[in-house]
């Protein structure tokens, strides 16, 4: 790997070899430097080279690492790949390595991980360019084969009719565990997903565990284990729990996993 | 020539995106669906809130229906909407709720006896029905005379874009996903489909259908502070500009959400209000009672946001490095409410500030937020002058928000336009006379135009930079075109916006990077984005009266005599720096609510001359007919604009249906009995 360094004030460390680095206790003070290091390759252009690149920032009040790397592609670099679309934390769609750990960059604070910064893009994912990854196309691939839809009544309801009625508690267990943005994290920390291409990771178990508790779903056990009950689904899990360290939406994913393995080693006994 | 076929192309994969596909699919079309990011990242995701629907479950809601519902949104628009789509609109939504129901949307729901409130900065007890526990909930929103707003917590949107989009998975609906529109293939009478690039590779193609839909939300990101997400900058609106044939309707009408959080313009939900949440200024006194002594923080968003600014301008506000800002306080909910019902509020909170909820203020400060102007469509969703060009959702302007839209009401209309316009759209293509022979020339001579532009940017040699004129233009909107307008400031923002618009035709590129080329996207849709700046600016200049969120400080009353009518802009040519401006006259004398005093916000309007006579009709009217649905038939027959599948009646608890015969599933026939009675 080549370092490149663009330096927008006189610099005097040089940047930490990615390993090393680790988000300093404390916090960085407003007007500070910070080094943003971020892995940059192009697949589209011949002759690319993965490699290091580093950029140098005045830390402001409240600086999320949005506000960083708009910033760097408007003043220092206008080829760096990223994706942000709410920058407020609710799409997933800016996950990326922070200092080796998986999360979404728009809710980090710099002054909470820097000076150093340490990026680069999700692993499992294709890579599109430098930190944007194709988390979508692995979403509904998995989807697809998880058939992670509601399966509801065959005869439709009629909709000018009220609704049928459910149980506070249960709508609320329901939306504990709807609430996954899709952004990858899980996948990205996941042992097992790195070397299983098609293992469906806490993102796929915890939609199955979703359906499952549903009552408008109308598949049996026998169904979703048909769907998860393999190695690329529950019987692949190691149960290192690396999933439910990272998930930004703090589901429930270890009591979920755990759960769901009971459930289809049952199965697969019967 | 890369050319991709399809009967339907849908460009935009939100919820109104999403939803219309749906429709579309079952029956029997194919549809394609286009999005500049994987549809579940889409903005409808950010919706917090809620969806408005008269269901009238909860205690507050009872008596609720479409005709609350209808006089709430007409009020909200202040009289700027289409009244017969606000009519389609309130008798789909409801529907539209129980089918997401159906469709696994984990709505937060009632439970029956007693629970605790806040109300107007009081702890209240309020006792749910019996009969009502399970049902779909509903909270209080600004500017609705009901708790009508049904809600997932505080993540009602996405709980509805995760819905809808596994139902479009699981109807195979094909999404290509970080693709970009850029431009419409059309022979000025007839729209054919677009231009697209891929926004991995670079590369354009052809997307080529019988039906095109824009469903491209909103263009917040023509402001510098907006709670709109990034991806939010109007391309959609401005390729239908720049056909020169398709008209924008009403861009003026820019909604101002109140809470925004300073300095970041990231929303706390309106739902903090409707739970009881109180603005406060510098001093810690409440004052929105001072100024809107029956609706308090509850008025609708384009007043709440105008005493705000009004209320810093006296001095009140908090001072701070960015400026000044004032106080949501919500910790009068408690911690349970926040934490369970208000959870992305408090995620937000801490995550970006730094700061509870529970124990600390909010530091707010109105944001831009919604664009109630976009595509001008029939009630279909057919644009009046380019056949074949639908469309949907935030992006289109079919009438239903007029000059404010109602907080809840946008999640609605997506998935109500959606399906309403599915139909329509389906319908279009089920015509052999729709079918199309796209003559290759056209096709040809678009994807090369539009090769050409991309070229000149990158190799032309031009020397502006694109991130500067579109920060520029950000800032002269958010200073210059925001909550209160002025006459000389709007001036001085068209003739800079229009000198941007001439420097834009010679940016120039740092970088050649094959790919995506971020800095080429910023380049085209900075070009695209200062038209619909301009379109913005130049309306709220020409529009001399005060309506809604369009406030004029020069010109503060609401002139029904001179300016009912709607703003239509069309873009005629390359060379233009201006956008053409026409008006559609909004008929007094249809209307089944004539205009009136809003309920909240100033008392001082110009009558029009015809409404004084309409409302003596309309009282007449209302006299001879006791039951609601004949009423509301003899004032303004609509039901002949609904798709068949959608007409039927709302079942509620205080409005039963008979029994179903055949059981549960069953539709009895009154329900479809428009003409029964
Ligand atoms: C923070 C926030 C909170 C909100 N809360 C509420 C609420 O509580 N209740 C309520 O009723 N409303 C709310 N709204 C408004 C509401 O969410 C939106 O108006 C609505 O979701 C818009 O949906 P849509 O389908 O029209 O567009 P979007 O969801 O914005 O989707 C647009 C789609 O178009 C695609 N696209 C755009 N341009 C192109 C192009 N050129 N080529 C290809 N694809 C393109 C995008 O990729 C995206 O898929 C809120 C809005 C914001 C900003
Ligand atoms: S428990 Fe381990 S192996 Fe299983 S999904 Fe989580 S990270 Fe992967
Ligand atoms: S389960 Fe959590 S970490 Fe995994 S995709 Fe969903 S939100 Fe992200
Ligand atoms: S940009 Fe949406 S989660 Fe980060």
């Amino acid at each position: 790997m080549t370092t490149t360094t663009i330096v927008k004030a006189p610099s005097t460390s040089a940047p930490p070899a990615p390993a090393a680095a680790a988000a300093p206790a404390g916090g960085v003070a407003t007007g500070a430097k910070i080094r943003v290091h971020a892995l940059r390759y192009n697949p589209q252009e011949p002759g690319s080279v993965p490699h290091m690149q580093t950029y140098e920032l005045e830390q402001t009040e409240g600086m999320t690492l949005f506000i960083a790397l708009s910033e760097i592609r408007e003043t220092l670099d206008p080829t760096l790949q990223f994706d942000f679309v709410c920058r407020a934390g609710i799409c997933g769609s800016c996950a990326m390595m922070v200092n080796g750990r998986p999360t979404l960059a728009c809710r980090t604070l710099t002054r909470d991980v820097g000076p150093d910064i340490t990026l680069a893009p999700l692993p499992v994912f294709e890579l599109i360019g430098d930190l944007s990854v194709n988390t979508g196309r692995w979403m509904r691939g998995t989807s697809e084969r998880l058939e992670a839809w509601l399966h509801g009544d065959p005869q439709a309801r009629d909709i000018c009719r009220i609704e049928e009625p459910m149980e506070p508690e249960l709508a609320e267990k329901l939306n504990e565990l709807d609430r996954c943005v899709e952004c990858g994290c899980c996948v990205a920390a996941c042992g097992t997903a790195r070397m299983r291409p098609d293992f469906v990771g806490a993102v796929g178990m915890a939609k199955i565990a979703r359906f499952r508790l549903d009552p408008r779903d109308k598949r049996t056990d026998d169904d979703y284990y048909e769907l998860v009950g393999t190695d690329d689904g529950v019987f692949g899990c190691m149960s290192l729990l690396a999933c439910h360290d990272v998930c930004p939406k703090d589901l429930p994913l270890q009591t979920q996993i755990a759960f769901l393995r009971r459930k289809m080693a049952g199965k697969g006994w019967a | 020539m890369k050319v991709v076929y399809t009967d339907v192309l849908v460009i935009g994969g939100g919820l109104a995106g999403l939803r219309l596909a749906i429709a579309a699919r079952r029956r029997g079309h194919d549809a394609l669906i286009l999005s500049l990011v994987p549809p579940k990242r889409s903005h409808s995701k950010a919706a917090q809130g809620g969806m408005q629907a008269s269901l009238g479950n909860v205690i507050k809601g009872q008596g609720d229906n479409e005709d609350v519902h209808f006089e709430d949104t007409v009020r909200g628009s202040d009289w700027g909407a289409d009244q017969e789509v606000v009519r389609m609109f309130v008798n789909t939504a409801p529907k539209a709720v129980r089918e997401l129901a159906a469709w696994g949307v984990p709505w937060s729901r009632v439970r029956k006896g007693d629970r605790q409130v806040v109300i107007n900065g009081q702890k209240v007890t309020i006792t749910e029905r019996d009969e009502a526990h399970g049902l779909v909930a509903q909270r209080d929103f600004g500017g609705t005379k009901k708790w009508r707003t049904c809600y997932v917590s505080d993540c009602t949107g996405h709980a509805m874009l995760q819905a809808v989009g596994d139902q479009a998975i699981a109807a195979a609906i094909p999404v290509h996903e970080r693709t970009e529109a850029l431009a419409l293939i059309h022979d000025g009478g007839r729209c054919y489909g677009a231009v697209v690039r891929d926004l991995v590779t670079g590369t354009l193609s052809a997307y080529l259908a019988k039906a095109t839909a824009i469903t491209t939300g909103g263009a917040g990101r023509l402001y510098r502070v907006t709670t709109n997400a990034v991806i939010c900058e109007g391309i959609g609106h401005a390729i239908a500009l720049e056909t020169g044939v398709a008209a924008l309707g009403n861009m003026e009408a820019v909604q101002f959400h109140p809470t925004g959080i300073f300095p970041a313009g990231i929303l706390v939900t309106e739902g903090c209000r409707g739970d009881g949440g109180l603005l406060k200024d510098a001093d810690g006194h409440r004052f929105m009672p001072d100024y809107e002594p029956e609706k308090k923080e509850l008025a609708s968003r384009d007043v709440v946001s105008r005493r705000m600014e009004e209320h810093i301008a006296k001095g009140k506000g908090v001072k701070s490095r960015f400026g000044d800002h004032l106080w949501l306080d919500i910790t009068l909910l408690g911690e349970q409410h926040i934490r369970h019902n208000l959870r992305e509020v408090y995620e937000i909170c801490h995550y970006f500030m730094g700061v509870d909820p529970v124990k600390d203020m909010i530091p707010v400060r109105p944001a831009q937020h919604y664009t109630m102007g976009g595509v001008r469509t029939k009630p279909s969703g057919e644009s009046p002058t380019l056949k074949g060009l639908f469309s949907a959702g935030e992006a289109a302007c079919w009438d239903m928000h007029g000059f404010n839209r109602l907080g809840g009401n946008s999640v609605a209309e997506t998935v109500v336009a959606g399906m309403i316009v599915g139909e329509y759209v389906a319908d279009f293509c089920d015509r052999a006379e729709n079918d199309v022979n796209i003559p290759t020339g056209v096709v040809r001579e678009f994807l090369e135009r539009e090769q050409a532009k991309l070229d000149r940017l990158a190799q032309g040699g031009g020397s502006e930079d694109a991130a500067k004129l579109k920060a520029r233009m950000q800032e002269i909107m958010t200073a210059k075109v925001g909550i209160f307008r002025r006459g000389k400031d709007l001036e001085e923002a068209v003739d800079e916006l229009q000198e941007l618009l001439v420097r834009s035709r010679s940016i120039g590129l740092r970088s050649r990077a094959p790919g995506p080329n971020p800095e080429l996207v910023t380049a085209y849709r900075t070009q695209k984005m200062l038209r619909l700046a301009l379109t913005v600016a130049y309306g709220a200049l020409t529009r001399t009266e005060s309506r809604g969120a369009h406030f004029r400080e020069d010109h503060p009353r609401r002139d029904d005599a001179q300016w009912l009518k709607r703003t239509l802009a069309t873009w005629k040519s390359d060379a233009d720096t201006l956008p053409t401006l026409d008006y559609e006259p909004l008929d007094i004398r249809r209307m089944e609510l004539p205009p009136g005093w809003r309920g909240y916000g100033a008392k001082d309007y110009t009558d029009h001359p015809d409404t004084a006579a309409r409302q003596a009709e309309v009282d007449a009217l209302k006299e001879k007919h006791a039951d609601r649905f004949a009423r509301q038939r003899a004032l303004m027959p609509y039901d002949h604009l609904l798709p068949q599948r959608l007409k039927g009646r709302n079942e509620r608890i205080d409005e039963r249906f008979p029994a179903a015969p055949g059981g549960a599933g069953d539709t009895p026939e009154s329900a479809f009995a428009w003409e029964s009675e």
